[in-house]
Parts: C-alpha cells; structure tokens; sequence
C-alpha cells in the first residue's frame, strides 16, 4: 500500500513543482521566443505521457500486488494495441518535431537586414569588431595578430581599413535590429551565448561559425561562454547592452576604426623616428 | 546485423517444424528437439587459488570480477562526483577546491562512470555471469581470451587512476576530452593526464573487444538445444545488442584517441588548426577541432544504448519475473532492442546541434533522434503492461523496478527537448543537459543494476539479500536521487551552464543557490546510501537466509543448474534442453505460476500455453 502512495506523491510532487517553482526562464529578450514556445508545447505532451504512463503504473501496484489465490493474465502480445500506442506515440513525436524543425529553419536562414558582428574568443576573453560604412568586415587571419592589428585583419584587404574595433568584453547592440554573430576562435572551443537572447553557437578554431537573433529589450545582459575551455571558463564572461537607435549611433560614433588605429600607430611611429633623428 | 535476423529466422521456423513437427498432439514426438551440432565443450579446470580465482576462465567468476573492479571505480567516481557537489553547494569551504581540481574531478568523474563503470559492469559483470547460464552454454566460447580480457581492463583501470599521481595530475578537459583545449596548457593534466587518459581508453577497448568477441560468438554459437533466438530472455538480447553496437561504436572513439595522442606527443594537426597561445602561433595548423566530435560521439551516443540495452533486456526480465507474468510483447521488445541499436547510430551529432558543424544537420539528426523515440516508448508502454493484471511481488528487486520506470519516463522525455533542436539552443550546455542524462542514463541504469543485484545475489551467492535494508537502500536511493535531478532540469531553464566552478553574482542565478545546497545535501545522502549495499552483502554472506533452488521460481534457465551456485561448467553432466521461451508464467491450466524452459510440453500437457 504504501510503495503505491510514496510514487503517488512523487508524480504529485513534480507536477506541484512544475507549477510553482521560482526556478523558471529569465524573461526572453529576443526574438527566440518561438523556442519557448515549443518548450511549453514539449512540457504539456511529455509531461502528459510521464503523468500517465507513472499513473497507470501506480494504479496497478494498488490493484495488482501479490496475493496467493490470484493468476496473472497470460497474454503474451496484443497486435492491435501495440499498433495503436505505435501510432499514437508517433504522431505526438511528429507533432513536437514539427515546431522544432520549423524554429530551427529560421535559425539557420539569416534575415538579409542582420548586421555582421565579428565576436572573437580566446582563454579567455572576448572581443568584438563591427563593419564600418561599407557594410563588410574586412578578413582576418590568425596569423595577422599582433599588438597592432588586434583582430589579425588581412592588411590588403579594404573593407578591412573602416572596420569598427571593440577592445571591450562588452558590446552595445541595437534594439529591434536583427545581427549576425560571427564567432572565431584564436584557441580552442567557446561560446558566446545570452541566456536571455536563448540562441547559442561554439566558436571553432580554424572557422567562422555564426548564428542570428533579434534584441527586442533594451538593458545590460551578461554573456557567459557555454562551451567548457579550460581552467577560466566560468571566469570568461562578457557583456551586452541593448540599446535604442539614437544612444547606439552616439556610442557607435565614439568607437575606433581600424585605419584610426593605423594612423595612430604612424603617428608614434614617426615621432619615434624623430626622436632618433635628433 | 541482416546476417542475424536472417539467421534467427531460419532457426526459428526449424524449431517451430521440430516442435510441432509430430502433429499438434501432445505426447513424446511434441518433446522433440533437434540434436546438438557440434560436440560439448572441453573446459580448462583451475587447480590452484591463482588459476581458480584470479587468472580464472570460468566466466562467472570473470563476471564477479569485473562486477567488484568496476564497483570499486564507480565508489571513487562516486567520491569525485562528492567533492564536486562540495563545491556547487558550498563554494569555498574546502581549501583544496580549485578549479583545477574541480575540473579535473569532473573529467574522471565522467569518464569513470560511463566507461568503467557502467559499460564493464553491464556488459563485463552481467554479461560474462548471465550470457553462458541464460543460454545453456557451459562457458563461454574463449575462456581464455575472456580471462585476458578481464585483465586488459584491469590494466586499464590502473594506468586511468595512475593519472592521480603524474606530474600535472588528471586530465581535466570534461569527459568529452575536446581538443584543442584537451592538449593545451590552460587545461589542467594536458601533458602526461591526458596521455594516460588515451593509453587507458585504448587498453579498454582492446580488452573489452576481446570479451565483445566472445558475448557474440556464445550467444550464436555456443545456445544449447531447443534455445532458439527467440526463446532468449532478453537479458541477453539486451547484452547482445549492445555489444554489437560496442563493436561498432569503440573503434571510433580507438581511433580519435590515438589521433589526439599523436597530435599531443608528435605534433601532427589531426584535430589541430591554427592556434594563437600566449602571444605566439603554435606549430599546428590545418585540423579540424569538429572532426575529433565527430568520432567521439560516433562513438559517444551508441555508447548510451550499450548501457542502456542491457538495462532495458534485464529489467524487462525482472518485472517479468516479479509480476508472475509473461512480458507483454516479447517479439515487439527484441525488435525494438534491435531497432534501437541500429537507430543509435545515425543520431549522434544531435550532441553537436550547436558546436559549429554545418547547421543543416540539424535537421536531419533531429528526425532521427526522435525517430529512436518510438521504439523507446513502446518498451516502456510494455513493462508497465506486463505489470497490468500480474501478480505483483513488491519485495526489493520489484521497488527498483518501478524506480527505474519513473527515473527512465522523465530522463527520456527530457531527451525530446534535447533531442529536438531548436528546442536545444536554449538548452544545450546547460545544467538541464546534466540533469536529463544523469536521470536517463545515471540514474535509470543504476536502478536497474540495484534491481539485478538484489535479484541474483541468490544465484551467485546461494544467499538472499536482507529486505528490510534492501527497502531502506531503495527509498534512500530513489527518492534522493529524484530530488537531485528533477529541480536541476529548472537550473537549466534558467541558463545556469555547465562546468562552471563558481557562478559568482550572475543576476538571474543567485536565486540557485539554496537549490544547489539542497541538492548536494541530497547527493551526500544519496552516496552514503550505497554503503548499506556494502554493508548488506557483507553481512548475508556471513548470516542471509539461504536461497536454495530457483528461490524466485523463475522460468529461464541460470536458476535451472543442478547446483546452487552454479560450479565451473554450469551443468553437471548433461546439458539442458529447452522446450520454451523464459516467460511461461500463470499459464492457464499449469499447476504452478510458472513453467521453466526446461519444462517438456508432455509434462504441462493440458495448459492453454502459447507456442514459442
């Protein structure tokens, strides 16, 4: 009797703890809301079937314990319910993967509109670099960095001169406009991801990985890397701050491009130079 | 494996011929059952301690070696997994605690429990102890590369734990060993710990092969008369199953531990591209970090079904038994074994939906994995149908059977969020991937190893186990360990990652705090708990009640032997002859609830039995 009722309580206790845990989402700040969604739908058929199937196990712990005098039915199989629970089963399958497929394909296909935000990690940091007035990001190679170029940009390539550079773990996004992560890594795995923003990626060394969303909420977030790289990773946390059009474009103007950069490092150059000739 | 079915379907129509061959009257002819091939086997008797107990070919005694090695690296992974949990729920109280540490403990902590726990245990332990006894063999096939077997792995377990005490300590690059952080300065043990990591893994798989081997060619070969492949329990096609797929899946994982190694000790680029350290351009280039994902989890996600297939075969036989009824679709359950082992090797890159792979997979590997759903549900549909209408013995090994159902239930349905991809973003690398596959394949599998354990004990030590403790380590067991990780899915709800060694003042975490303190309350309780498993075999082994023959009347043949424990050979002088499948229980019409295999039809001549 007692066995029926602890697993009784058990069901009881998860579905009481579902309904009222302060453990929960954080408030969704992206467009990703979709993945929710389908969360909540994964919670309400899954959940249903754990209900069940641990329901009628329950209740056939209270209704068929032992007792000396009694026979178990002898019924090796039963084709047309295995077929119906067959069906049954695939079609809630199907009814959960459908949602899930549909996210996913506008999670790989990127708006055309996304502005290109090249994130690149190492241990363990983070650094950001955006397109100038061009709207490309200029190339880069591993290789190419050095004090001077800190984002390894290919010097010969053009669209490399205008490019926005962030030395910060901290990057301004602007609201309602959708972006495109670039994620490159200069060492091993990481992941540049938001729990609020739901979306996530690993950067890779050796490619450019990418995913998109949408901020639809204005305020700081704290990125976290989500893919475990050595002895700093829960050290290697950066920052976002989600910004209105008008304060982006201010905070926009006050960033250095990397031809800024170069001409600064000329002018040190040259007074170096200078200096050694007298 | 299309050999086998069709192998298993020839043997199937011979025997039902031979069976029902003498018309369908009952009498001598309905006893018929066709000679044996080939002549029984010669066995090497041990004389002295060493050959008898140590450097042994018997294979039970193999099984209760690798059971107690494997037990013992499991209670040290149980230990890791305690400081762990020390620190989650209580940051900073012990001094030792660093992060090196905390992840070089996570590491082995993984690695312990999935390979050299619970893969030899089921497949080493259960596998060696069942396989012989189940299907009428007196051995198995290779006694002594059974043996070699055993020590490869011993050998393994020692070079794995040798990494406590090199330079530099464990590996500590989390289970999945990902280069290039695994063989780069930044992760602690990436010079001599991960060395030894790959030495240890490349010993298991050539000694566990050499056991795999002999579980195949004795389930083919070695079945005695009358035990068609559809008269197995499916204990044994559970351990079956998951040795092919170990077979196919170790290789994988051989393979990426030799590249890494070679990429660690002569600087190839297997796995390594272009790499920035310090301020200077290491001497790789050109590898493909993803490619080393690959083979692991080529191998990785097989490797759950190698656990969790034998898990499945013997809880199906343990609810059987202990409901007093047949299990309910025999048929459907080995196909859905088999099925679910086939599948299991087109769904491993959902462990990669987002590691920078080609997005485009996703879609794929997501119809897959919850195409695998479906077979999984209907074995689960099954075992509680077996329970409907039995006559259910609620005695220990029973309790660990329901505990199993519940645990199993939740850990596969959080595997659809996980396995559906886009619901997986969210998801993935955070504490509600701990919590599903610590339910699904941590939990559910220790349940049922609890639940054999409880159940064969009488076999292997002619001894019952004390019930009354059994109880108190079952509730202990299942209701802590349910209380750990059903709130930990909602850390992961939240975002709290994984691998984290402190979270600090993340805004949206601080309220897990008292959660994480619950929870390694809980595990501290929950480990404990096993100790009274120690205490309980130490004691019946010394004053338990004993057991004598077939003490659970159960239908299939290891409880059938002439001698209780079985000796060296299984079967005195003549081996057994089986008339059945090993689920005739309350057959209408029988006497008793249960008829064994071994039972001729003339015998039960007037029960409404169904022809297997």
């Amino acid at each position: 009797m007692h066995v029926g009722i602890i697993f009784f309580l058990v069901i009881l206790g998860s579905v009481l703890f579902h309904i009222f845990t302060p453990w929960y989402w954080t408030d969704v700040a992206s467009n990703w809301g979709g993945m929710d969604d389908t969360i909540t739908l994964t919670f309400w058929i899954g959940g249903g079937v754990f209900i069940a199937v641990c329901l009628f196990m329950v209740y056939c712990v209270f209704k068929f314990s032992y007792k000396k005098d009694r026979k178990a039915e002898y019924k090796p199989e039963d084709k047309k319910l295995e077929k119906i629970l067959t069906w049954a089963t695939t079609l809630g399958v199907a009814a959960l993967l459908a949602p899930g497929l549909i996210i996913w394909n506008q999670y790989v296909n990127v708006p055309k509109n996304a502005i290109e935000i090249d994130v690149m990690a190492w241990q363990w940091g983070w650094q950001y670099r955006l397109p100038g007035e061009d709207g490309k990001l200029g190339t880069t190679k591993v290789v190419n960095i050095n004090d001077n170029n800190p984002f390894g940009i290919n010097l010969d390539d053009p669209f490399g001169n205008d490019d926005v550079m962030i030395q910060s773990d901290v990057i301004n996004l602007e609201n309602n406009r959708p972006v495109k992560i670039l994620l490159r890594s200069v060492d091993v795995l990481h992941n540049w991801y938001v729990p609020q923003f739901r979306a996530k990626m690993d950067a890779v060394p050796g490619i450019v990985t990418y995913y998109w969303f949408e901020p639809n909420k204005t305020g700081e977030f704290e990125v976290l890397c989500a893919e475990y790289c050595g002895v700093g990773h829960y050290a290697m946390r950066g920052g976002v701050e989600v910004q209105d059009k008008q304060d982006y474009d201010n905070w926009l103007q006050e960033q250095e491009t990397f031809s800024d950069l170069i001409a600064k490092q000329k002018i040190l150059e040259d007074e170096k130079t200078k200096l050694a000739k007298k | 494996m299309s050999e086998d079915f069709n192998d298993n379907k020839t043997i199937q129509a011979q025997s039902s011929e031979a069976i029902s061959g003498g018309g369908s009257g009952v009498g001598a002819d309905a006893d018929y059952v066709r000679p044996a091939e080939v002549a029984d086997q010669d066995l090497y008797h041990g004389h002295s301690f060493i050959t008898k107990w140590i450097f042994c070919q018997d294979a039970k005694v193999i099984g209760v070696q690798y059971f107690l090695l494997a037990t013992f690296t499991g209670i040290i992974g149980l230990i890791l997994s305690w400081l762990m949990r020390l620190q989650l729920g209580f940051p900073g109280l012990a001094p030792f605690m660093t992060a090196e540490h905390y992840y070089q403990f996570v590491t082995m902590h993984g690695m312990i429990m999935v390979v050299y726990f619970l893969t030899a245990l089921f497949l080493g332990g259960f596998g060696n102890y069942l396989i012989p006894l189940m299907v009428g063999a007196r051995d198995m096939v290779f006694p002594y590369l059974n043996m070699v077997s055993f020590w490869s792995f011993f050998v393994a377990v020692a070079v794995l734990l040798a990494s406590f005490f090199v330079p530099g300590g464990p590996t500590g690059s989390g289970w999945t060993l990902y280069p290039p952080q695994a063989i780069l300065e930044g992760t602690p043990g990436s010079g001599y710990g991960i060395m030894l990591m790959c030495i240890s893994l490349i010993l298991f798989v050539a000694g566990f092969t050499m056991g795999g081997l002999n579980y195949l060619i004795t389930v083919l070969q070695a079945r005695t008369r009358g035990m068609t492949l559809m008269r197995m329990p499916l204990t044994v096609w559970g351990i079956f199953t998951a040795t092919v797929l170990a077979m196919l899946a170790f290789p994988a994982l051989l393979v990426g531990a030799l590249m890494m190694s070679l990429d660690n000790v002569l600087g190839t680029s297997f796995f390594m591209p272009t790499i920035l350290k310090a301020g200077e351009v290491l001497e790789y280039g050109g590898g493909s970090p993803i490619l080393f994902q690959h083979l692991f989890w080529f191998f990785g996600h097989p490797e759950v079904y190698i656990v969790a297939l034998p898990a499945f075969g013997i809880i199906s036989d343990l609810i059987s038994v202990h409901a007093r009824k047949n299990i309910f679709g025999y048929r459907m359950m080995v196909w859905a074994i088999v099925g679910i082992g086939a599948l299991s090797f087109f769904v491993w890159a959902h462990h990669m939906y987002v590691s920078g792979m080609n997005p485009w997979f996703g879609f794929f590997f997501a119809t897959t994995t919850l195409i695998i759903a479906v077979p999984t549900a209907m074995k689960v549909y099954n075992w509680i149908l077996t329970l409907w209408r039995g006559n259910i013995r609620l005695n220990t090994v029973m309790l660990w059977c329901l505990g199993f159902i519940v645990t199993f239930v939740n850990g596969g349905i959080t595997g659809i969020f996980l396995g559906n991809v886009s619901v997986d973003v969210p998801l993935s690398d955070t504490y509600f991937v701990i919590a599903h596959f610590h339910m699904v394949m941590g939990i559910a599998p220790l349940m049922v190893i609890m639940g054999a354990v409880y159940h064969w004990f009488p076999l292997v030590a002619g001894r019952f186990l004390d019930e009354k403790l059994g109880k108190w380590h079952f509730w202990l067991t299942f209701l802590g360990a349910y209380s750990i990780y059903f709130p930990m899915h909602y850390l992961g709800f939240i975002g709290v990652p994984r691998r984290y060694f402190e979270m600090y003042d993340s805004p949206y975490v601080t309220s897990a705090v008292g959660m994480n303190e619950f929870i390694s309350l809980a595990a501290f309780i929950v480990g404990a708990a096993q100790f009274i498993l120690i205490y309980n075999i130490i004691k019946t082994l010394k004053v338990g009640k004993p057991a004598g023959h077939n003490p659970w009347q159960a239908c299939s043949l290891e409880w059938l032997t002439p001698t209780v424990p079985p000796e060296h050979g299984n079967w005195g002088d003549r081996l057994p002859t089986v008339h059945r499948w090993a689920y005739d229980y309350s057959v209408p019409g029988a006497k008793e609830d249960f008829i064994t295999q071994t039972t001729p039809p003339s015998e039960v001549a007037n029960t409404e039995v169904e022809k297997t």
